[in-house]
């Protein structure tokens, strides 16, 4: 029955038109269409593969992505029993910062996808942070020096791929992150394809002046970073093309780094309103307007969207690593649990922690520590711990991981963060939710659409091509789904948190400088 | 009466096998100890695969019991499971219907609510999940009676717990009531657990079409009925669809 599908209210049909947005995300891609209510019409997903070639090295195939998405598209329109024609936009929302690198004439990537979790540009990092001038990355692009970020990764694949500097030099090999990428592909690749990355995508890469929004000559000469080889910078939200491939005809109209899409997709319009979105990492972004706030206690000034000519509107990001991904691990590394929301249950077949922590620094830590040394631990064992008290220390590590970024980010902005709204698959995890709320000691809100990536994607897209009007009628879609009250004894937050603090210290220090 | 069916037959042959030595075997050596065509074992194998009583290791490609057949006397589905795969068509449901949602499942002969999504309207609400509610009063608790028959063999002989008027009092009488849920494939409960509300629930379904939990709105009576008392056909509508639509996701057959 086609019909199941095709939930749509009667007053609505008037154009029968949806938007679909396409998240490109670490573990998997999706489609998903929405209806003019920002409503979820039809979902299709398709995982891709994790390579692990070396440790701390993490890479995609970025054909077995295009390819992925190839087979969801269709199967997305198919499902909701619509054609290409009734899509009047496509928005994309990426992981960020993964760099791919391919051949511009035959369209193959000329090595795997190096992933933003990936950190084989440490030495390389650490080398470049020793330079006298390296003051001037943080000033010109609002980020500090990292492994995550795409131009240390550029230069690595430049120097360790042979013959790959003089094509990139010739401009015979394009830079993009995913969603250039994609755009690409989906213009018609080798034949045509647009060369594009919008400026939230572009303000993660260490190569773009946070000020004026363009490639910066200082940074590309820092970094050794060919110019011929770079996108064009675009606004997030304006039609860049129209696809040839996948689902021809339909007007490519936004793109925006994941975690900005869900700003966007929170409705985060106004200056100090903030959303994290809760994933394999977590991230907690605020609006902070058209001026960028620079950070002293170790968050990110990035880009938070751009809407067609407007002034581009910035945000202050504390960016987590290890989240959901501990969750994965417990799963996948330690088989203590089937799938991930399992977790819950094991948690709560224990009043609380037993005295356990485990602190996730898989590689180093993030904000607000930066703490590439760092490696992750678990203290407290004794022989009263169970699986029932790691599962909860697993959990608590995403919120005291939460906690630690909110206090800097109250400490940067002089506001006192009121409500938190949060999103991304970890939210359908009540006890987690619950704790955050305890932890913070600040209301936690869902919003309705808990797929904001998707939504904020949509949202821009929509708006680009006149779907949406504005951002207040996005405003209006927007409606809580579930709220979660902070109900912890002050005292008890206060203890736990300094054992969570007395437990991060532990990871300090524990890989050795120039060792491998 | 019909004979055995030999597909199950060779599945109980393969579950057998797999139970004894070593427990790791391929496809071949499994086709081989039973005689079968690798196609027609490779087919078995994938059905145990999907309900979960067989396992296929990556690496090795070999076969193994699934951890689902080792937990066969405990819970189907986990309900943090539940509500992670149908959160997506829980919100939305509220967005269409206007109304509060909630997943519902059987625990010791109440239901216990597993999810629940605000009604969208932004008034202050606080989350229900963990609370226990009737059975026989609720619509999501008659939708699990009328199709889970170890909830219904839970429900006491006799007389009823009255909430309201309303409220089915006897067994008898919530026989018949359950036999009709069966025939429209919903559930509604008007003014039964409380005066002035009602609610309208449909079951959500995993492999094999076995019920494990139920989905429904609930409101006031007259956003939910019509003047005769009736759910609303169009909330009706969403609801089906929407638990239908976790119910694919769950991998249950079309219906």
């Amino acid at each position: 029955m086609k019909s199941d599908a095709r939930l749509t209210r009667r007053e609505d049909t008037v154009a029968e038109r949806y938007v679909m947005s396409i998240d490109q995300g670490t573990t998997s891609t999706r489609c998903i269409l929405f209806d003019h209510g920002g409503r979820l019409v039809s979902v299709t997903q398709r995982e891709h593969k994790q390579h692990f070639p070396r440790p701390g090295w993490v890479e995609h195939d970025a054909t077995e992505i295009w390819r992925n998405l190839e087979q969801i598209g269709p199967k997305a329109l198919a499902q909701a029993g619509i054609g290409s024609g009734e899509v009047a936009a496509v928005g994309i929302a990426n992981q960020r910062e993964t760099t791919v690198l391919w051949d511009r004439h035959t369209g193959i990537p000329v090595t795997r996808a190096v992933v933003w979790q990936d950190t084989r540009t440490d030495m390389l990092v650490e080398e470049l942070a020793r330079r006298p001038d390296a003051y001037i990355v943080e000033d010109l692009c609002g980020l500090h020096l990292a492994t995550y970020f795409s131009a240390p990764t550029i230069r690595w694949l430049l120097d360790h791929t042979p013959g790959l500097r003089e094509r990139a030099d010739r401009g015979d090999v394009l830079f993009g992150t995913m969603e250039s990428w994609l755009i690409w592909k989906l213009t018609g690749g080798p034949d045509g394809g647009v060369h594009v990355t919008d400026v939230t995508n572009a303000s993660r890469t260490l190569l773009m002046n946070i000020n004026n929004l363009s490639w910066d000559d200082t940074l590309l000469d820092f970094f050794g970073v060919p110019r011929a080889m770079l996108p064009e910078i675009r606004p997030s939200a304006q039609t860049y093309g129209v696809a040839t491939r996948v689902m021809p005809g339909v007007r490519i109209a936004a793109a925006l780094g994941d975690q900005q899409a869900a700003l966007f997709g929170q409705t985060c319009f106004a200056v100090g309103e903030a959303k994290c979105t809760y994933g394999t990492g977590s991230f907690l972004l605020l609006n902070t307007g058209h001026e960028p706030i620079r950070s002293t206690h170790g968050l990110l000034t990035t880009v938070g969207y751009q809407i067609g000519d407007e002034p581009a509107v910035y945000a202050m990001e504390g960016s987590i690593a290890v989240t959901g991904a501990l969750v994965q691990w417990f799963r996948d590394g330690l088989g203590l649990i089937g799938t991930a929301p399992e977790i819950e249950t094991m948690a709560r077949s224990v009043g609380d922690n037993g005295g356990c922590y485990i602190v996730p620094a898989f590689s180093g830590l993030f904000a607000p520590h930066w703490r590439s040394e760092a490696r992750g631990i678990i203290v407290g064992l004794t022989s009263y711990i169970t699986k029932g008290h790691l599962a909860r220390a697993v959990l608590e590590a995403t919120g005291w991981q939460t906690r630690e970024v909110v206090d800097a980010m109250n400490a940067d902005s002089g506001l006192d963060l009121r409500t938190l709204n949060v999103d991304g698959g970890m939210t359908a995890n009540n006890l987690l939710m619950q704790f955050i709320a305890d932890v913070l000691n600040v209301p936690v809100v869902r919003p309705m659409v808990a797929e904001t990536v998707s939504l904020g994607a949509a949202y821009a897209a929509g708006l680009a091509v006149g779907y949406w009007p504005d951002l207040e009628g996005l405003r209006r879609n927007w409606h809580r789904a579930a709220q979660w009250l902070p109900a912890m004894d002050p005292a008890l937050r206060a203890r736990e948190y300094d054992n969570w603090q007395r437990a991060v210290e532990r990871t300090f220090d524990w890989i050795k400088p120039h060792e491998e | 009466m019909p004979g055995p069916v030999q597909s199950i037959e060779r599945a109980a042959a393969i579950l057998r096998l797999l139970a004894q030595g070593s427990g790791r075997l391929g496809l071949s050596e499994i086709a081989n100890s039973l005689g079968l065509a690798r196609g027609t074992a490779h087919g078995i194998l994938r059905t145990l695969q999907m309900v979960g009583f067989v396992e296929q290791d990556e690496a090795t490609g070999k076969y193994q019991l699934g951890a689902a057949l080792l937990h066969l006397g405990t819970s189907y589905l986990d309900v943090n499971e539940l509500r992670s795969r149908a959160i997506n068509w829980a919100d939305a449901l509220a967005a269409r219907s206007g109304e509060a949602v909630r997943i519902g499942t059987h625990l010791q002969g109440k239901l216990l609510v597993v999810h629940h999504v605000f009604r969208p309207d932004d008034t202050l609400q606080t989350l229900d999940v963990g609370v226990l509610l009737p059975m026989h009063a609720t619509a999501m608790g008659k939708v699990l009676l009328a199709y889970d028959a170890n909830a219904a063999a839970a429900v006491p002989d006799g007389d009823l717990e009255p909430f309201s008027r309303r409220t089915i009092r006897t067994t008898k009488e919530l026989t018949r009531a359950l036999s009709g849920i069966r025939e429209v494939g919903w559930a509604a409960d008007v003014e039964e657990t409380t005066v002035g509300e009602a609610s309208v629930a449909a079951p959500i379904r995993g492999y094999g079409g076995l019920v494990v939990g139920a989905m429904g709105i609930s409101g006031p009576v007259e956003r939910l009925c019509d003047p005769h008392n009736r759910p609303r056909p169009d909330l009706v509508t969403f609801v089906r669809d929407a638990a239908r639509a976790v119910s694919r996701d769950l991998g249950a057959p079309r219906w």
